[in-house]
């Protein structure tokens, strides 16, 4: 059994350290298309970070069994089985934001964090530690959307989950709202500015000069 | 035909499956660092999605839509809930067989084309123009269009991209842009120059 301190590395390290946005590029179409509300990117941080955990509970669980010629459907067929459940307990509990999201759940089966930690991690680890991880990686993606959407949110709408926090001048206020911000592509920018934050604390990511 | 016409153009530039709906965004950051690679995947993504699209919405029609299975004596059934498993199932099952039989015909294609197949069934875009084909009920010549538009398009913008990576060697960077960081920075602007087609009415 792992000790203490491997599993606090399993859930922690992808948040800075390893991110899988930031440093691996995965998982990067939905952390673009779907920040402009901080309630949608919480409820995708959340669907992500549940698929992302349990599919690697049960490859790690069925590891030993998996014949490595047909891995990849297999991961993928348990991937799409547990985006299903979500997408429907979504429909079932919220169909508002179920709606927002649109196809974009369905992209979670898609998502590669999912396929590269099945891939990278539970296909080698223990169940417990395989779990871990994917809710480590999934928090390091949530971390990411989160910080995007509210950045988003707060200066394009001048809201924080549909409160007012800088009032608009339509409405009365003083803050005029940032135009380019409410746009999807803002993300681009924002997402290569927090790499450059990342990357100026954390110096050993830096890309060697080709 | 203007129908048609229309549905291609707006497919490649009004709905740029990289840069305006952010799909594929993953492959299209990775495997876009010299412009005869990204050739390659971009052809490769044209002809899967020319074919994976249809097929899936052949199959979403006739078989897991509400009520489809009328031909068959269930009326009431509605298996809708299974399009996800068997989308993603379709698109792997097509992109080995293509594999297989461009190794076995077109030995050359096959060699140009061979490492990038099985990429492409964890792109997203694919999974993406099924979805969205399915979601507005094209029928089948619409849904031909649109795979082979939506393809082009993606392969458009991973291409463009790729050439100005590659003039981007020469340039001086803070260190922590460099790579990955001014890669988003790069697609941000090109998203910023396809968001002008947006006013287009067809």
């Amino acid at each position: 059994m792992a000790d203490t301190k491997e599993m606090k590395k399993a859930l922690f390290e992808p948040i800075l350290g390893s991110n899988p946005i930031a440093l691996h590029v995965l998982g990067i179409c939905s952390a673009l298309a779907i920040t402009t509300k901080l309630e949608t990117a919480l409820v995708m941080s959340l669907a992500l970070t549940a698929v992302c955990a349990f599919s690697n509970l049960f490859i790690s669980l069925i590891r030993n069994q998996i014949p490595s010629s047909v891995r990849i459907i297999i991961q993928m067929t348990i991937i799409a089985s547990l985006v299903i459940v979500v997408d429907q307990i979504l429909k079932a509990y919220s169909y508002e934001i179920s709606k927002q999201l649109s196809v974009f759940v369905g992209l979670i089966i898609t998502n590669c964090i999912v396929m590269g930690r099945a891939e990278a991690y539970a296909m080698k680890s223990p169940p417990m530690m395989s779990f871990l991880d994917g809710i480590g990686n999934g928090l390091g993606y949530s971390f990411i959307l989160i910080v995007i959407a509210t950045i988003k949110e707060l200066f394009g709408f001048g809201t924080i989950l549909g409160f007012e926090i800088l009032p608009l001048v339509t409405n009365g206020g003083w803050y005029q709202g940032n135009g380019l911000l409410i746009l999807p592509f803002s993300s681009f920018f924002l997402i290569g500015g927090m790499i450059w934050f990342i990357r100026t604390i954390r110096p050993e990511q830096v890309e060697p000069k080709d | 035909m203007e129908h048609y016409l229309a549905l291609l153009v707006r497919s490649i530039f009004v709905e740029n499956m990289a840069l305006s709906l952010f799909l594929g965004m993953c492959t299209f950051l990775a495997v876009s660092k010299k412009v005869s690679t990204a050739m390659g995947l971009g052809v490769a993504v044209i002809v899967v999605l020319g074919i994976s699209v249809p097929v899936n919405q052949i199959i979403f029609t006739n078989i897991l839509a509400p009520g489809a299975l009328g031909w068959a004596g269930f009326p009431d059934a509605d298996l809708s809930f299974l399009s996800f498993l068997t989308f993603i199932g379709v698109i792997a099952a097509l992109v080995q067989i293509l594999e297989m039989s461009l190794d076995k015909f077109f030995p050359a294609l096959y060699n140009a084309l061979g490492i990038f197949l099985p990429l492409i069934t964890v792109n997203c875009a694919i999974f993406g123009g099924v979805a969205f084909a399915v979601q507005r009920e094209y029928n089948i010549p619409e849904s031909i269009v649109y795979g082979v538009g939506s393809g082009m398009g993606w392969a458009l913008a991973i291409i463009l991209l790729a050439a100005v990576r590659e003039k981007l060697k020469y340039a001086d960077m803070p260190e922590g842009v460099r790579g990955l960081g001014s890669v988003f920075m790069i697609a941000g602007l090109m998203a910023l120059g396809f968001q002008s087609f947006t006013g287009i009415a067809i």
